[in-house]
C-alpha cells in the first residue's frame, strides 16, 4: 500500500470513529458509570488481590467471572458455529443473512470472555506460559481449552475479515481471506465442538464435590448439546433486538427474511432440546440417582429440567407450529434462563452442595461481569452500525461474478 | 496418564501448532512409573497433639508460626498452615489428626494444571513452581481433598499446599514434621515399605486398629497413608472419593480429541462437498426444465 492510501485510509478511520446515532442515551450513560466502577473495582483487584473484591472462597476457587462469563457466556457464542456450519456446509442460504452478525458476536465474545478470563487469573502475568511452549500440561483440560479458544479466536477472525476488508474497500486482502473461509468454518467447528465440552470437563475431577444430579462422566456431551440451543436462542434474541436497534441500516433482505429465519431457528431448538432432555434422561437413569429427587436438590433439578428445557421445547414447537414468532422469542428467552441456571447449577450453586450454604457472588463481582457485556454490545454495536454486517455489501462487492454470495 | 499425554501429543501435531515437546514429556513417563514414591505414614493413634508437626512445618517452610489460640479443634490447612492437626473423638478419648496433602499418587491438581507449575516429582512430592503458575486454580477445583490454598489477599497471589519437604528429601533428609514428632505417630519411607508397617500394626494390634489403611486405595493410591482407631468418616476423611485415580475422569475426553479433531472436518468436508454436489444437480434440473 502507498502512502497516500494508507493516509486516506486512516482519515476514513478517524471519520469512521466518531460516534454515529445519538450520545447520551439510557443505554450509554449506564454503561459508562458501570465501567467507570468497575475500572475502580479492578484497580482494587490488582493492587490488593482477589479476594478485596470477590466472594471466592479456598472451597469455591471460581467466582463469577469464571463461571458466568467464560463457562456460561462461551455456551452463548455457540452460535457462530451452528450458523456456518448449517449455511456453509449444509448450504442452507435461508440463515444466510444472520452469519454475519452471528460470527461478530461470537467473535466479541470470545475476546470478552477470554478477557474476563484474564481477570480472574491470579497471576496472568504468567498467562503466557502455556502458549509459548515453557510449560505445556498437556493432560490438563484448561490447556486444552486455552488452546481451543486461541484457536477458535483466528478462525473467527479469518470468516470476519471480509466484513472488515468491504468496510475499508481492501479488495485483495477480502479475496484472500474468503479463499481460507470454508477452512477457517470446518476448523472452527471442530474446534467449538471440543471446548464447548471441554468447558464441561473442567469439572471431570470435582466428582466429589458437585451434586450427583449435576455431575456425570457425561457433562462433556451434555455441555455440547447444550451449546447448540443455547447459542441459537441468544440468536433468536440478539436477531430480535437487532431488528429494532439496527432498523435503518438493515438490509430490506434481513429483515424480509426475520421471521421465517427465527421461527426456524426455533424449530431447531425445539429438536436440539429435545434431544438435550432425552440425554439428561439417560444419565439420570444411569446416574441411578431415584433417591436425591425428592429432596430440595431433586426440586430444584427437576425446576431446571421440566421449567427450562422440557418448556422451552414445547413452547419452540408451538411457536413453530403455529407460525408466531413471540412464542419463540418467549422460548427463546426461557431456554435462555435454563443455560444460565444449567451452567451456575454445576459450576456455583450445586458445587459443594454439602456445606448448604447459599453462595452469592459480591456485588462488585457482578458488576464486573455486566460491564464486561456491555462493552461487548458496545463494540458490537459500533462495528455494525459501520461495517456490513446487517445491511448490504457496497456495490463494488457484487460486481464480480461468482462471488456474490458470499458472506 | 502416560497414555493421555501421548496420545494428546498427536493431538497437538494435528492442531499444527508447532510445539517441541516430545523430548522432555517421554523422559519424564518413562522415568515416573519405575520409581518407587515415597510417603508419610500417620498412625491417628500414637499422635498426642501436640503440634510440633505444625511448628517444625512454618519453620522449614517460612510460614508465620503457629499460635497456642489456633488450638486443637476440627481445623483445615490454610495459605499460611501447611499441616494442622484437628480433635475429633470425645473428651475422654480424643483423637488427634494431622492433615496436609495427600501427595497422591496420580495427583488431579497436577493433571487439571496447564502449566504444570503443580507437578509430581519423581520421589513423590507434589511441588508448586512460582514461575510457572498462573493463578487458574484449576488445582483447587480438582484435588478431591481440597489442599491447596490461594492466596487471594495478594496481588501476587501464590498457590499454599503442603510439598512433603520435597527441598530435603533432596538433600537425603526426611520432612521436617516427621523428624520432629513429638509422638512417633510419622513415619517417612517408601510407599511400599510403609503399607507393610501399616499393615503389620493392624495384624500385629488388631483391636486398636480400624482395619483399613485410608490413602492405599482411594483415589488411586496416595503417598500419604494413616491408620486409625475408628471408621475414617468419624475423622472427616471421606469415604466416598473411590478408588479411581482422578486423572481417568478426564481420560474419555482427552482420548475424543484427536478423533475429534480429524474425523470432524473430514465429515464436513465431505458434507459441504455432498451439499455443492446436490446444489449442481438441482440447478441443471431447473436448467433443464426452463
Ligand atoms: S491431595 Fe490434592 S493437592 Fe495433594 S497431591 Fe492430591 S490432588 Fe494434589
Ligand atoms: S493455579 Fe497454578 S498450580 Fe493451580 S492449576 Fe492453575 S496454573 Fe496450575
Amino acid at each position: 500500500m502507498d502512502n497516500t492510501r494508507e493516509t486516506s485510509f486512516l482519515k476514513f478511520f478517524l471519520q469512521e470513529l466518531k460516534p454515529k446515532g445519538k450520545i447520551i442515551t439510557p443505554f450509554n450513560v449506564i454503561t459508562v458509570i458501570i465501567v467507570i466502577i468497575s475500572a475502580v473495582i479492578l484497580f482494587f483487584r490488582f493492587t490488593k488481590g482477589l479476594g478485596s473484591v470477590m466472594d471466592a472462597s479456598q472451597t469455591r476457587p471460581w467466582g463469577l467471572w469464571i463461571n458466568f462469563n467464560v463457562i456460561t457466556g462461551v455456551a452463548f457464542a455457540g452460535g457462530a458455529y451452528v450458523v456456518t456450519f448449517m449455511v456453509y456446509i449444509l448450504g442452507l442460504e435461508k440463515y444466510r443473512p444472520i452469519v454475519r452478525p452471528t460470527v461478530l458476536y461470537g467473535l466479541l465474545a470470545y475476546m470478552f470472555y477470554a478477557g474476563a478470563l484474564l481477570l480472574d487469573l491470579g497471576r496472568p502475568w504468567k498467562v503466557i506460559n502455556p502458549i509459548i511452549g515453557n510449560s505445556f500440561g498437556l493432560s490438563s483440560v484448561l490447556f486444552l481449552v486455552a488452546w481451543h479458544f486461541i484457536l477458535y479466536m483466528i478462525a473467527e477472525v479469518i470468516e470476519f475479515v471480509p466484513t472488515i476488508a468491504e468496510w475499508a474497500k481492501w479488495k485483495r486482502l477480502r479475496k484472500i481471506f474468503l479463499s481460507l473461509n470454508l477452512a477457517a468454518v470446518i476448523f472452527g467447528i471442530a474446534l467449538s465442538t471440543l471446548h464447548q465440552s471441554g468447558l464441561g470437563s473442567l469439572f471431570l475431577m470435582a466428582k466429589a464435590k458437585i451434586h450427583p444430579l449435576w455431575y456425570s462422566e457425561f457433562i462433556p456431551i451434555l455441555f455440547f448439546v447444550s451449546s447448540i440451543f443455547a447459542g441459537l436462542s441468544l440468536v433468536i434474541v440478539s436477531e430480535s433486538i437487532s431488528q429494532k436497534v439496527f432498523k435503518n441500516i438493515m438490509s430490506t433482505l434481513h429483515v424480509k427474511s426475520h421471521k421465517n429465519i427465527i421461527i426456524s431457528l426455533g424449530k431447531i431448538c425445539a429438536i436440539a432440546l429435545f434431544v438435550y432432555f432425552s440425554l439428561t434422561i439417560l444419565v439420570f437413569i444411569h446416574g441411578k440417582n431415584y433417591s436425591y429427587l425428592n429432596t430440595p436438590w431433586g426440586y430444584w433439578y427437576l425446576v431446571e429440567i421440566i421449567g427450562f428445557v422440557v418448556t422451552p421445547c414445547m413452547v419452540f414447537l408451538f411457536g413453530f407450529r403455529l407460525n408466531n414468532i413471540r412464542l419463540v422469542r418467549i422460548a427463546a428467552i426461557m431456554s435462555i434462563i435454563g443455560i444460565i441456571l444449567n451452567r451456575m447449577n454445576i459450576s456455583t450453586i450445586a458445587y459443594q452442595w454439602y456445606e448448604n450454604s447459599l453462595h452469592f457472588p459480591s456485588w462488585m463481582e457482578l458488576i464486573v461481569s455486566i460491564a464486561v457485556i456491555l462493552v461487548q454490545i458496545m463494540v458490537f454495536r459500533w462495528i455494525a452500525r459501520r461495517m456490513p454486517v446487517f445491511n448490504e455489501s457496497p456495490a463494488w462487492v457484487k460486481v464480480k461474478k461468482g462471488i456474490k454470495l458470499v458472506a | 496418564m502416560s497414555l493421555v499425554r501421548r496420545d494428546f501429543l498427536k493431538t497437538l501435531g494435528l492442531i499444527g501448532a508447532s510445539l517441541t515437546v516430545g523430548k522432555s514429556l517421554g523422559a519424564t513417563t518413562k522415568k515416573k512409573n519405575k520409581t518407587e514414591f515415597y510417603g508419610v505414614l500417620i498412625d491417628t493413634t500414637r499422635c498426642v497433639g501436640c503440634r510440633a508437626c505444625e511448628w517444625s512445618c512454618a519453620e522449614a517452610n517460612g510460614l508465620p508460626e503457629p499460635t497456642e489460640d489456633e488450638g486443637v479443634k476440627i481445623r483445615k490447612t490454610s495459605v499460611s498452615r501447611w499441616t494442622a492437626v484437628s480433635e475429633y473423638g470425645t473428651e475422654d478419648n480424643p483423637i488427634y489428626v494431622k492433615k496436609q496433602c495427600m501427595q497422591c499418587m496420580q495427583p488431579a491438581c497436577a493433571s487439571a494444571c496447564l502449566t504444570k507449575a503443580m507437578n509430581k516429582t519423581d520421589e513423590g512430592p507434589i511441588v508448586w513452581r512460582e514461575d510457572k503458575c498462573m493463578g487458574c486454580r484449576s488445582c483447587m477445583i480438582s484435588c478431591p481433598f481440597d489442599v491447596p490454598k490461594f492466596e487471594y489477599d495478594s496481588p501476587n497471589p501464590k498457590i499454599q499446599k503442603c510439598q512433603m519437604c520435597f527441598e530435603r528429601l533432596e538433600e537425603g533428609g526426611v520432612p521436617a514434621c516427621v523428624e520432629n514428632c513429638g509422638g512417633d505417630a510419622l513415619l517417612f519411607g517408601k510407599r511400599k515399605d510403609l503399607l507393610e508397617v501399616a499393615r503389620s500394626r493392624i495384624y500385629n494390634n488388631p483391636d486398636d486398629y480400624y482395619h483399613h489403611v485410608y490413602g492405599e486405595h482411594e483415589v488411586g493410591g496416595t503417598g500419604v497413608l494413616y491408620l486409625s482407631s475408628v471408621p475414617f468418616e468419624q475423622l472427616g476423611f471421606r469415604e466416598d472419593l473411590g478408588t479411581t485415580a482422578y486423572p481417568e475422569y478426564n481420560k474419555n475426553f482427552l482420548y475424543s480429541v484427536p478423533v475429534v479433531l480429524i474425523l470432524w472436518p473430514v465429515f464436513l468436508l465431505g458434507l459441504n462437498n455432498s451439499t455443492k454436489e446436490n446444489k449442481k444437480l438441482n440447478e441443471k434440473k431447473t436448467d433443464n426444465h426452463g
